[in-house]
């Protein structure tokens, strides 16, 4: 790819140099190959012209569709390949960001702000973040619903990090993987007007779980009512965004297999949420009771241990 | 040769000189001298290396030291030695507990790879173990916090030995991610100076809540 720009790079300084030596010969043919690897030549290498990246960031909707083709043609075991799927700026993730937290009704996340340039920096980062922020959100709230109780020794609950990772990228990447091969499998049957690629997918889905960032720090505070409250806003908002994306790719299939699709997308998407709430933070009691309830349990549990060791 | 009949080199006009090549004497990598030398010079000379390293991190500026001369040595010593200082935590037996030994070296090592990829795919100019080595020689300000942690634990486990352990993490929380940042943020292209920063902002956060809850049984 290197050797490629370079080539066009000399061919610009050499026509140039043609022009000057010789006006009427050659002015032609050069002007139309400049303009084309001028554009390719900020487009692949992120040597941060100012100007270029503006044109392409006002005008960009022809001219990325123009480039999307020429994007990803390193070979798969080159570096370059794999840099295609980073090659975002810092205001295009916080845009995809906003996107997915300010859900416009009607307008498709990934034609609206991916636009044939997903990344995977995104989805990897939001599910990082994710892990640790449930991880020490649930810590921090665990020790403060116990703060006061005179048995409670403080644990870091190291291992929770590890449960955390693991459920959440599996969600983030598994579910796409199925979800891109159910929509592969039914446009094999029906001529759907819109369809994704995987890595759409997985966008969709990892700009999505931003939401739920802000909403584990506030599950800290011990109260159910807060925290259902949170629960449902957020899967509100990230379940829209998921809505309003794949309802566009299977509406022109069989009404029922449509709304079992959508309905498995939110469900899945709830019961992640739900699960992170049951599994990470513990149920806040009531402060009246708690003080109460030892002193029953005491002589039930000496009664249970001499009726046991009788046994 | 007809031309050169008269030209004759009178003899006043001494031509002599000496034709030596200076010596280059390069920074001490010939094979030579160091076969040769005690293993005291050579293990001194690394370990002088280090300790200049670990001067830089302590007072962040342009260093070239840290990024042509990188070694990984300092890195796996403070990577070491904050492992064993998490260690005796409480509940250890359990699944509660803090980090083992294993988890914090995968975590700091894998995490510093994970950055230095992220930062390489993002268009960054910076050489793998280049970058590895800065963030690993970064993590020194939260190895001393750990130290000082450790410190303040022996003498009490109550609210106060709470607040000056949060002020002591977080101010060399904030040092190391200022000290990584300086040096790893100018081989950016500068669109995606942010993107570039904030794992590495994650990856100190990480590092400082293990030292944070840490508690002595």
């Amino acid at each position: 790819m290197a050797t490629a720009d370079d080539l066009k790079f000399q061919e610009f300084d050499d026509a140039a140099n043609l022009l000057a030596a010789n006006p009427d010969a050659t002015t032609i043919s050069i002007d139309e190959p400049v303009e084309i690897p001028k554009n390719q030549h900020s487009r692949l290498q992120e040597t941060g012209r100012e100007e270029d990246d503006e044109l392409l960031g006002t005008d960009d909707s022809d001219k990325t569709e123009l480039l999307a083709g020429q994007k990803k043609s390193a070979p798969f075991w080159t570096f370059e390949y794999y840099q295609t799927f980073f090659d975002v700026d810092t205001y295009q993730v916080l845009d995809r960001i906003k996107g997915s937290v300010f859900p416009v009704p009607g307008k498709n996340f990934v034609r609206l702000y991916i636009r044939s340039n997903p990344d995977l920096y995104g989805p990897f980062w939001i599910c990082a973040t994710l892990v640790f922020t449930i991880a020490v959100s649930g810590n921090l709230s665990n020790f403060f619903i116990h703060l006061g109780k005179p048995t409670y020794h403080y644990v870091p609950e190291f291992r929770k990090v590890s449960i955390a990772a693991t459920t959440i990228y599996a969600y983030a990447w598994l579910v796409p993987l199925a979800l891109w091969g159910f929509l592969m499998w039914r446009n094999s049957k029906v001529m759907n007007i819109v369809s994704y690629s995987f890595l759409e997918i997985v966008c969709v889905y990892g700009y999505s779980l931003f939401i739920y960032i802000p909403t584990a720090i506030l599950w800290i505070i011990p109260q159910k009512v807060v925290r259902w409250v949170l629960m449902v806003f957020s899967l509100c908002l990230s379940g829209s965004v998921l809505v309003m994306t794949f309802w566009p790719a299977v509406r022109d299939d069989n009404r029922r297999i449509a709304v079992a699709t959508v309905a498995t997308i939110l469900l899945l998407h709830a019961l992640l949420a739900v699960g992170c709430l049951a599994y990470f933070f513990d149920a806040p009691e009531l402060d009246i009771s708690a003080p109460v309830i030892p002193a029953p349990i005491i002589p039930a549990h000496n009664g249970t241990t001499v009726i046991t060791k009788s046994h | 040769f007809p031309g050169l009949a008269d030209v004759s080199i009178s003899q006043d006009i001494p031509v002599e000189g000496e034709i030596t090549v200076p010596v280059e004497s390069h920074s001490p990598d010939e094979d030579y001298p160091t076969l040769d030398e005690p293993v005291k010079d050579t293990i001194m000379r690394d370990l002088k290396a280090v300790g200049k390293k670990f001067v830089h991190v302590m007072y962040p500026r342009k260093s070239s030291a840290l990024l042509r001369d990188w070694d990984l040595w300092g890195p796996l010593m403070l990577c070491v030695s904050l492992a064993l200082m998490l260690q005796g935590g409480s509940a250890d037996s359990r699944d509660d507990g803090g980090p083992q030994f294993a988890e914090v070296f995968v975590i700091i090592w894998f995490g510093a790879v994970v950055i230095t990829l992220n930062s390489k795919l993002l268009g960054g100019t910076i050489s793998f173990f280049q970058s590895l080595c800065v963030l690993g020689y970064c993590v020194m300000p939260l190895t001393v916090a750990m130290l000082v942690c450790r410190l303040v634990l022996l003498a009490g486990a109550g609210t106060i030995s709470f607040i000056i352990r949060l002020i002591v993490v977080g101010a060399m929380f904030t040092w190391s991610t200022l000290a990584s940042t300086a040096f790893l943020v100018d081989s950016q292209p500068p669109n995606r100076k942010a993107l570039v920063v904030y794992p590495i902002f994650l990856f100190y956060f990480v590092i400082s809540w293990m030292i944070l809850t840490f508690t002595p049984q």
